[in-house]
């Protein structure tokens, strides 16, 4: 049964990336990419980790890619026309970013062993709250301070142009 | 997984998803013959199947059919898959949120008649809680899927290729995407409070111990007012101002995909109802009664105590629960036709200045009290 | 000296909305529940059915009283042709033969037509009939037709046309 909803949530995942980044239209591409989002949560559901899934879905599926929708709508960006062939520098770069990147995927596939982790069904959210107030303080109060940088500096920005 | 819990399981499925859509297509009357009494008018009465009117009832199934009669419009320049899939997309949150919703405590089929000792919520052979999905973090899904909804009222707007729709959307965007902090925030000092974030866990700590609302009454105006703006009614009707924008992001939808908008935003109206039950008035909760019978302790009698079979405490909740839902929606309608709309820039500050620092001090001052207390 | 707009000084209290709110939901729950259970303040009429008494002044389609005997009791003194601002009255006088009992009143109107389309129904053409010959006191309204001519209304249909009470004598005591 979980594996049933593995493959079907994962396939439709791939596909839907696949389309996210080929099709024409803006607006497909981020409908795509929200696809995306969901199947990844419901894997994530499956290993247990729940409040991941959650996060997942209230983070990107919920607000980034409403920002994205935003931003598609309001440059009102027409579909993609086929653009003039990309630099021979541009198309041999990124051919070895995606090999290396391939490669590194294969060796971490082939040499690491999988072991299906379970996370603790109960007390998911505790646990992580835990860590976060925990161990990982410093690294979390970090980060907020980066986003808290980030929001300022675009306020400093957007305040200039008046 | 035995099949007990499968049948169960997708027995309350659908109980709940009939009972849903009932109640949303309930809610066309409620709301059209509610507001017409608020304004002394009479509302739709004329519609008649033979002698019988029931009070302008019969007008739900004369809309549901002239709805599924009337022409499927769609613009000539408008993307026909995206303008499909926006109706589905804006009323799937509705739907899918209910499926954490605990209607009831556990209610265990082997011992209906006799006096349940273990407690509202307990395991057993035939017993299945009322409830279709125990999320380990039922809040967090709620919020989660209830964002998602703003990608339908977007996808709306940006596919039907009208310059109505697209501010409607423009605005509707916004205007969730502002409350929806809010919506969450207000309900961090419900999760400090409560320790939790099962929904079934909320109405029992609430169960065991006051309702929400006592503990968190700026909580749950907060929360009313961040939920009314996330269902777009009036004061917050902004994506759909007729008067300045026709109908916002469904102007170019008519037929079944109209209705889908329109009875997403009804049912929407109980979903909120169902949660501000469940966070701020006890659920399920009745006050006095236990799961095995009426506790009653004044000072001046002593403690009482009634035993009652398990049948008659499970019926009794779940009818607290329906009346608290009711009492709720009956509230947010009479908001609805009591106040006059927001201007745009009214309603951002209302969302940015008032109630977001305000959900914050909400938090910060549950946080001090709780850690006082322990 | 520039001009200072006043604003509404509100005290936190009014600003919080909420107590304005409940007020506010205080009058709309009054009306509610004083439609619902109370006495009914509806003020809707089911129109087709049931139809609100109109005023007794109420200038309605024209008609062209009669006399005793059943003739017009117009003279064609084309004073109501001349008073209409919408110039929708056309009148063909034509004159009694000697010897006809009605010989005194010299005229009578041989055509008398009203176009109902043109009227605007400003009653003038009743204020300037010497006679009381043309009355608006019928209650009725155009009724919709098929073709624009059948609402020129001719001096027969005129005639035949009764008041509110049914009745086509004039309605005026002093005339009779």
């Amino acid at each position: 049964m979980e594996l049933v909803v593995f493959y079907v949530a994962a396939a439709v995942a791939v596909v839907s990336a696949l389309v996210a980044v080929s099709h024409r239209s803006p607006v497909v591409n981020v409908l795509s990419l929200v696809v995306t989002f969901f199947c990844v949560a419901v894997n994530y559901a499956l290993l247990g980790a729940s409040f991941l899934a959650a996060a997942q879905i209230l983070v990107y599926a919920g607000a980034i890619m409403v920002l994205f929708l935003f931003v598609v709508m309001l440059l009102n960006a027409p579909s993609e026309q086929p653009t003039p062939e990309p630099r021979p520098v541009q198309r041999v770069a990124g051919l070895a970013l995606a090999a290396i990147t391939g490669a590194g995927a294969l060796f971490l596939l082939l040499a690491v062993r999988v072991t299906p982790g379970v996370a603790p069904i109960d007390g998911n959210a505790v646990a992580l709250g835990r860590l976060l107030v925990g161990p990982y303080l410093f690294a979390f109060e970090l980060i907020s301070v980066l986003l808290l940088a980030a929001l300022v500096g675009a306020l400093v920005l957007v305040k200039r142009k008046h | 997984m035995t099949t007990f819990f499968v049948v169960a399981t997708a027995a309350k499925l659908v109980l709940f998803l009939v009972g849903i859509i009932t109640c949303g297509a309930l809610m066309v009357w409620v709301e059209r013959r509610m507001s017409a009494m608020i304004q002394d008018r009479i509302g739709p009465v004329r519609a008649n199947a033979g002698p019988f009117r029931l009070w302008g009832l019969v007008h739900i199934a004369a809309d549901g059919l002239k709805m599924m009669i009337k022409e499927d419009f769609i613009p000539r320049r408008a993307d026909k898959l995206l303008h499909a899939l926006a109706p589905m997309l804006a009323i799937f949150p509705v739907l899918v949120t209910f499926a954490v919703v605990p209607f009831g405590p556990t209610i265990d089929f082997g011992h209906l008649g006799s006096v349940n000792h273990l407690g509202p919520l307990f395991e057993g052979r035939w017993a299945t809680t009322l409830q279709v999905a125990q999320v380990d973090v039922g809040l967090l899904f709620v919020l989660a899927i209830a964002g998602t909804g703003v990608v339908g009222a977007v996808i709306a707007g940006a596919a039907s290729d009208n310059r109505y729709s697209l501010l409607g959307s423009l605005r509707a965007a916004s205007q969730l995407v502002s409350y929806e902090v809010t919506l969450g925030l207000s309900l961090v000092g419900c999760v400090l409070v409560f320790g939790t974030l099962r929904l079934e866990d909320m109405v029992l700590w609430q169960h065991h111990h006051t309702w929400g609302v006592v503990v968190q009454p700026l909580g749950f105006v907060l929360f009313l007012a961040a939920a009314i703006a996330e269902s777009k009614r009036t004061p917050f009707d902004l994506p759909e101002g007729e008067s300045e924008i026709v109908a916002g992001y469904f102007v170019e939808y008519s037929g079944m995909k109209f209705a889908a908008f329109y009875l997403g935003e009804l049912m929407e109206i109980g979903v909120l109802a169902c949660f501000l039950a469940v966070f701020f008035f006890g659920g399920w909760d009745v006050p006095f009664l236990r799961a095995d019978g009426i506790h009653l302790s004044l000072p001046m009698l002593g403690a009482k105590f009634w035993a009652m079979p398990h049948w008659s405490v499970v019926l009794l909740q779940l009818g607290a629960f329906g009346l608290k839902v009711c009492g709720l929606i009956f509230l947010q309608m009479a908001i609805r036709w009591t106040l006059p709309r927001m201007r745009y820039d009214q309603l951002m500050e209302l969302g940015w200045k008032a109630i977001l620092p305000l959900s914050l001090a909400n938090v910060a001052v549950t946080a001090v009290v709780l850690h006082a207390l322990r | 000296m520039p001009y200072v707009v006043k604003r509404p000084e509100r005290d936190i209290w009014e600003q919080s909305y909420i107590p304005e709110t409940v007020r506010g939901m205080g009058v709309t729950l009054r009306h509610f529940f004083r439609n619902v259970i109370g006495r009914r303040d509806t003020v809707t009429i089911l129109y087709p059915e049931v139809q609100r008494p109109y005023p007794p002044r109420f200038r309605g389609l024209h008609r062209l009283t009669q006399r005793d005997d059943g003739s017009p009791r117009c003279t064609a003194c084309m004073c109501c042709q001349t008073a209409c601002p919408a110039e929708c009255i056309h009148i063909v006088a034509g004159s009694y033969p000697d010897g006809h009992p009605l010989a005194f009143v010299e005229k009578y109107p041989a055509e008398f037509w009203i176009d109902e389309l043109r009227c605007v129904f400003c009653g003038l053409c009743v204020e300037a009939c010497p006679c009381d010959a043309i009355r608006m006191d019928t209650g009725l309204h155009a009724r919709p037709v098929e073709a624009r001519p059948h609402l020129m209304y001719e001096r027969n249909l005129l005639l035949s046309i009764t008041d509110a009470k049914g009745d086509v004598l004039t309605a005026n005591p002093r005339k009779k």
